[in-house]
């Protein structure tokens, strides 16, 4: 299943760094994030777009993520030569992720 | 216990004016606060102010003071805003005279002076995050370098009796803080409370994000009435727990997951949210919804301050040149990708000489690049750009022209081009030794406090 269906997300921009939230409709699913929706994972999904690094943190009271991408926002949303410079239309990007739909500890 | 309901009446600087003044009518609001700077928008302000000493403040003040004046007056509802921008001092002048034109003149306006700190980060030089290199070495390409100051100096006016208290740089938050600091007399270092009122500050500051703005997702997540969407209130009690909520029958909806995404927007390490006043930690909030528009936030904690001030740093970056042109019906993309491959190559024969470029189809790639759209199906109409950074106008203009002599030396029936050419003043960062930023209050009439 594709992640938008058990997680909603939105984008927020300062300078060069685009954060993402994945946030768990249902807290049951919390642990599927955890489990599938890695850095790493996030990291190779925006290939082309994000330039540094990816860090999680991790928010178990609200059962939401946070990825924090560097050097994400063609130089910065102020001089960015990009049609969206903000990067507000990332978050959509990120809910297309396949995600497996069971969780094998 | 007492409590105090704050609304926020804009979350950028063109946002609309009618939901505030659904506020300032049916809020049954004590402070109505309007975030409108952006990032940029005090450099863009200063070069205003070098051309007139009177301007330099936000285009939309006189609009939208005019619109919720009367009401908050009648009401004794306080307004915070930093729509002071570049001159806060010549927004507060401004606004004593739409009080006096409204038969208001004993409304007491205050502005808060002393987030420009060029001179101060000149003297010191100092190193820019963003990028190798250090403000002296922007050279006459600087423009500007604004602190952002916390809620001190804000409310420091409140309990001076201002009805109206205009900012130039502030950070976000710290408008929405500074009205519980003076309501309540929160001690400047209890940095829980200061933590958890950054929170409520943080949650309100974009206005209509939390109350169903930049949220719905048809089938996923519906929102009813956004032409009509009411702008937040939020409850504030003297311990600090806070209720988010909007006018009733206004559209939109306060949710738990409106409140939660809003919670995370342009957040770092949920556990240091850095700000003026606290280090804020939004690591452990809980959130729950306690009835209809109606959501409880609490957890919010926090720890000292840090010894700087984050300074914003404007400077003219460079030129951007742009054109675009687009195709339609079957082999819309493959003519698209032709015009690309054409624009490239003449940009080349040409000499531009562009230190960045995009070329991209809107409607296939333009947003996410090619790795993100490659399973995009093909669309009927795609729309060609083509985007690069250059040193001067001259060479940016011609970006533009390469697109549009598509018109007749270009692939079929590309139509509805455009062009652009336009200076870039962009922002750094700097940190300043918060020592070095001296805010201060002024009433206009020159009264300093």
């Amino acid at each position: 299943m594709k992640l938008r269906e058990i997680a909603h997300s939105r984008t927020g921009d300062k300078g060069n760094t685009s954060n993402i939230s994945v946030i768990a409709y249902d807290e049951k699913h919390y642990p599927l994030l955890l489990a599938h929706v890695t850095s790493a994972r996030v990291k190779a999904h925006f290939a082309g777009v994000v330039e540094g690094d990816v860090v999680r943190y991790e928010l178990p009271n609200i059962s939401a993520l946070n990825f924090v991408m560097s050097q994400a926002l063609g130089g910065g949303v102020t001089r960015s030569l990009a049609l969206d410079a903000h990067g507000k239309s990332l978050s959509s990007a990120l809910l297309d992720l396949e995600i497996e739909d069971r969780f094998d500890p | 216990m007492r409590t105090i309901r704050i609304g926020s009446g804009a979350g950028y600087s063109g946002d609309r004016i009618e939901p505030a003044v659904e506020l300032a009518e049916k809020g049954d609001i004590q402070y109505l606060v309007f975030e409108c700077l952006g990032e940029r928008t005090v450099a863009l302000a200063q070069q205003a102010r070098m051309k007139d000493p009177e301007s330099g403040y936000d285009p939309l003040l006189e609009e939208r003071i005019r619109a919720v004046l009367p009401l908050c007056a009648a009401r004794d509802i306080k307004i915070v805003t930093n729509m002071g921008a570049a001159n806060p001092v010549a927004a507060a002048r401004k606004t004593a005279e739409i009080a006096g034109s409204l038969g208001l003149s004993s409304l007491k306006i205050a502005a808060v002076v002393g987030d420009d700190v060029l001179d101060a980060c000149k003297e010191r030089d100092l190193p820019i995050m963003e990028f190798e290199g250090t403000i002296r070495q922007l050279g006459n390409r600087l423009l500007s370098a604004n602190a952002y100051l916390g809620a001190e100096p804000i409310a420091q006016a409140l309990t001076c009796g201002a009805d109206v208290v205009i900012t130039g740089r502030a950070s976000d938050p710290a408008l929405f803080l500074a009205p519980m600091i003076h309501a309540f007399g929160w001690a400047m270092d209890d940095w829980n409370l200061l933590g958890q009122g950054t929170l409520a500050g943080h949650l309100l500051e974009c206005a209509g994000q939390i109350t169903g703005g930049y949220f719905a997702d048809p089938g996923f997540k519906d929102i009813p009435d956004l032409a009509r969407l009411g702008f937040p209130i939020g409850e504030v009690g003297e311990d600090g727990s806070l209720v988010i909520t909007k006018v009733t029958g206004s559209g939109g909806a306060v949710t738990a997951q409106t409140c939660k995404e809003q919670l995370l927007y342009e957040v770092h390490d949920p556990t240091r949210y850095l700000q003026p006043d606290v280090t804020a930690d939004f690591s452990q909030v809980k959130v729950e919804e306690i009835g209809e528009d109606r959501v409880r936030i609490s957890g919010g904690g926090g720890s000292p301050r840090t010894g700087t001030l984050k300074v914003s740093v404007g400077y003219v970056d460079s030129f951007i040149g742009e054109g675009q042109i687009s195709y339609a019906g079957r082999g819309a993309v493959a003519r698209g990708k032709l015009a690309l491959e054409i624009v490239r190559e003449r940009l080349k024969l040409t000499g531009i000489a562009a230190s960045e470029l995009r070329f991209e189809l809107i409607g296939v790639d333009s947003l996410h690049g090619a790795h993100v759209s490659v399973h995009a199906n093909e669309p009927y109409e795609v729309r060609v750009r083509v985007a690069g950074r250059t040193e001067n106008r001259r060479e940016a203009v011609r970006i533009g022209n390469e697109v549009e002599t598509l018109y007749t030396n270009g692939p079929a029936a590309g139509g509805g081009a455009f062009k652009s050419a336009r200076d870039v003043v962009a922002v750094a960062s700097v940190l300043l030794p918060r020592e070095l930023a001296r805010p201060q209050v002024q009433f206009v009439g020159g009264e300093q406090r």
